[in-house]
């Protein structure tokens, strides 16, 4: 601003010829404040994870549940959850996170509990506790990223890895005949009569955020009802394990993994008008 | 139709470069920029005046680096009305 005197209407004249439109009036989007930390996350550049802990963030702090939510992190890449996201969370050994959050809901049951885990977790060293998790309908919500690796710890085969997929221990790509067969665990747990919603996103484009967030919106929601576990799977990606920019990752997300991982829900509860189903 | 006028503002602090807004902007607003923030990572930077405020970038930044503004009043003078110039400056906005 220059410091010559000015008239009212010279101001006036002023701040339309600028048209800053950037003040806090005119925000459409920021990230979230208090249920997220400003602490940068550790995560590799493009990595899903970030996308998915702005989500819950958002989630929790639209519903107004900061103080009511406890979160239950896993072993790999997301790990240290607990360190971004500024609501009660706790550590589980690896895979057992959703027995954590069983045990943490059952004494705390006004609490909304959620578990968050990668697929290395939550389909490998977890198939059990995940499957008598939903087998027993508890009531807690389930967040699964799946990137078809273990991140965390080089980018190994995990159950969850493409047929013919190439990762570090198969490097030749993923023989079915020898290696067994990717596991889609989601239309697994969709089977058990004690899941009350499952649905499968992503979070690769803006629109698949937004359908991702609504998702975790009504995994939230419908704990209210205790009618059962909430299992919420996010398609994401691993560019660094990968060995793909972040948008090849992505564009190779949208090709490979969405024809064997379909987008949708896959059980929503009857008579709910809050699907958001494609 | 008046175009719908939006502005973004990044941290290129928080930016890792991953070009995912690039990416999933619909008007090309975005580019890598040619200097690196303290991390080291290419940052982005808004190259072209044409940002609609559509969130799309934003939604996509795992980093949470993008706010997305986009100007609500429908004309140009309601933008903001300054009363008592010679006093203290008051800005009412809306
Ligand atoms: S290793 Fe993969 S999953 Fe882990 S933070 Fe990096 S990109 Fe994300
Ligand atoms: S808000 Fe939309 S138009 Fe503006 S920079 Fe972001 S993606 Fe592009
Ligand atoms: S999506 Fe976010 S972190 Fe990635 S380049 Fe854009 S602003 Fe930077």
């Amino acid at each position: 601003m220059n410091e010559k005197k000015m008239t009212g209407d010279e101001h006036y004249e002023t701040m339309i010829a600028e048209e800053n439109i950037c003040i806090n009036e005119n925000i459409v989007y920021d990230k979230p404040h208090d249920a997220l930390y400003s602490t940068p996350m550790h995560y590799c550049p493009g990595c899903g994870h970030g996308v998915v802990h702005r989500l819950i963030a958002e989630v929790v702090e639209e519903l107004g549940i900061i103080h009511d939510v406890i979160g239950v992190a896993p072993v790999g890449c997301s790990v240290l959850a607990y360190n971004y996201l500024n609501i009660d969370m706790s550590e589980a050994a690896h895979g057992r996170a959703s027995a954590v959050a069983t045990g943490i809901k059952r004494v705390l049951p006004d609490k909304y509990v959620f578990s968050y885990q990668g697929d290395g977790d939550l389909a490998a060293i977890g198939t059990g506790e995940t499957i008598h998790t939903c087998n027993r309908g508890e009531n807690i919500l389930v967040i699964f990223i799946n990137n078809g690796i273990y991140g965390m710890t080089g980018g190994q085969m995990a159950p969850t890895t493409l047929a013919n997929m190439k990762s570090s221990t198969s490097p030749f790509g993923r023989d079915v005949q020898t290696m067994g067969y990717p596991l889609k665990i989601t239309e697994l747990v969709a089977q058990l009569p004690g899941t009350y919603y499952v649905t499968r996103q992503s979070v690769h484009k803006a629109v698949n955020v937004r359908k991702t967030k609504k998702a975790i919106m009504n995994g939230f929601l419908y704990q209210k009802e205790n009618k059962g576990t909430c299992f919420i799977e996010v398609v994401s990606n691993c560019p660094s394990n990968w060995k793909m920019s972040p948008v090849e990752s992505n564009k190779w997300l949208d090709e490979n993994m969405l024809p064997f991982y379909p987008l949708g829900d896959i059980k929503i509860p009857s008579n709910s008008s809050k699907n958001n189903g494609e | 139709m008046a175009k719908v006028k939006g502005d973004i503002i990044i941290d290129i602090e928080k930016c890792k470069g991953c070009e995912l807004c690039i990416e999933a902007c619909p008007q090309d607003t975005l580019e890598q920029s040619r200097s690196v923030n303290t991390k080291g990572y290419l940052y982005i930077v808004k190259v072209q005046d044409n940002c609609t405020g559509c969130t799309n970038c934003a939604l996509v930044c795992p980093d949470g680096a993008i706010t997305v503004f986009r100007q609500s009043g429908k004309k140009k003078e309601q933008i903001a009305k300054i009363t008592n110039v010679t006093g203290d400056l008051k800005v009412t906005v809306g």
